[in-house]
């Protein structure tokens, strides 16, 4: 896959618009899924991960081939999602209010005749619930438990994607996990 | 109670979830575990945690995602569009690059020759740049012109061809067959050479 991709990259290098198309396809789950963890917000999401796809292409002649194109691209999303964060501090205590409320309104928006299956009921709740108390930590925190748990990144990895030292992630992963531990517990 | 617990034994729990843990340090965490079980508690819990991030993990992009991005990139440049259409057809390619040389000579081979020449035919008068078709003259064939006007007065019996010219067709003069300004085509096909020659060598850059 790291090939095909590799390939790709040089194509869109050149300019070769349409190649994007399969990189995008490639990651866009993944990079959803970071934009999701620290915005919690579907809308949201969608809106910056689209926006990191773009930046990655406007900027794909600044991406050095002899590295890891995911370490470079998740640092976009990352990036990206930080400068929303800030942008929305102004509103924080009104977010902070409805904070969690996105996953529980999709699940209420769903017609009674339309139920779902037990099973996928329990799995959308909790779901949502664990995004919830992500959410409840502070951004830095969100980061990196996005992170670890998306593919199993490596701590070197997620200190690439972040730019800080691998001491730093370290700590934030042992603390993230602490408190989604004690908020979790009960569940 | 964790308390009395050596926040070490915590570290090393995380040290081990991330796969950090030296073998010495894994049997440390292990020992205590089985003998205290407060800790034994804490990292059920932080187990537990951890499969609940991974199996919470495989959000999916919204359905039409890729599609949506690939609309809101910036319009790709146009000389990339025409170089994967060269990749995409090489002998066209191949054959358009030697028709604009080959245009492109004749072109210049056209301009160094800058004299008035006409087609053999008799009776023709030459006046400065003006090839004129006196009246009582009747021209068998096609009356080639280039760099010059030509007035016809008489008659020719056939095309009249005037190559970088112009008829002066002052009033009763008769051409049997057609009257051809090459000037002006070969200006408009000049121009396009010179629009698609333009495209063509900014792509090498
Ligand atoms: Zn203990």
């Amino acid at each position: 896959m790291d090939m095909m991709i590799k390939q790709k990259i040089k194509q869109v290098k050149k300019g070769d618009q349409a190649a994007f198309e399969d990189v995008v396809s490639f990651y866009q789950n993944k990079v959803y899924q970071i934009c999701y963890r620290m915005l919690g917000n579907t809308h949201e999401a969608e809106d910056i991960a689209q926006e990191a796809f773009i930046r990655a292409y406007v900027n794909i002649h600044t991406f050095d081939e002899r590295r890891k194109f995911s370490t470079w691209l998740y640092r976009i999303a990352t990036n990206l999602s930080i400068d929303r964060i800030r942008k929305k501090k102004p509103d924080y205590f009104l977010d902070a209010e409805v904070k969690g409320t996105d996953g529980l309104d999709m699940y209420s928006q769903l017609p009674a005749e339309q139920a779902l299956p037990e099973e996928e009921v329990e799995s959308l709740e909790l779901q949502s619930y664990i995004q919830q108390e992500i959410m409840a930590l502070p951004p830095k925190y969100r980061g990196v438990i996005a992170l670890r748990y998306l593919d199993e990144l490596s701590l070197l990895e997620i200190s690439e994607i972040l730019d800080i030292p691998m001491g730093t992630v370290k700590t934030r992963i042992h603390r993230g996990r602490e408190a989604l531990r004690k908020r979790l517990r009960h569940v | 109670m964790l308390v009395n617990c050596d926040k070490e034994i915590v570290r090393l729990m995380h040290e081990y979830l991330d796969g950090h843990l030296a073998k010495t340090e894994e049997n440390k965490l292990r020992s205590h575990l089985q003998s205290c079980e407060a800790c034994q508690k804490h990292f059920h819990e932080l187990k537990r945690t951890v499969a609940m991030l991974k199996s919470s993990s495989d959000i999916q992009a919204p359905v039409n995602f890729t599609a949506n991005v690939m609309e809101g990139l910036p319009q790709e440049k146009k000389r990339v569009g025409y170089m994967r259409w060269f990749k995409a057809h090489p002998i066209i390619t191949a054959a358009a690059i030697f028709f604009l040389f080959m245009m492109s000579g004749i072109f210049s081979a056209w301009n160094q020759d800058s004299q008035l020449s006409v087609s053999k035919q008799k009776n023709l008068v030459i006046q400065d740049d003006t090839v004129i078709v006196p009246e009582d003259v009747v021209v068998d064939g096609d009356l080639i012109v280039k760099n010059g006007d030509v007035k016809i007065e008489g008659e020719v019996k056939g095309d009249v061809v005037i190559i970088n010219g112009e008829p002066l067709l002052a009033s009763a003069g008769q051409v049997s067959g057609d009257l051809k300004e090459v000037n002006q085509v070969f200006d408009w096909i000049w121009y396009h050479i010179k629009e698609v020659t333009e495209n063509v060598f900014s792509i090498g850059k």
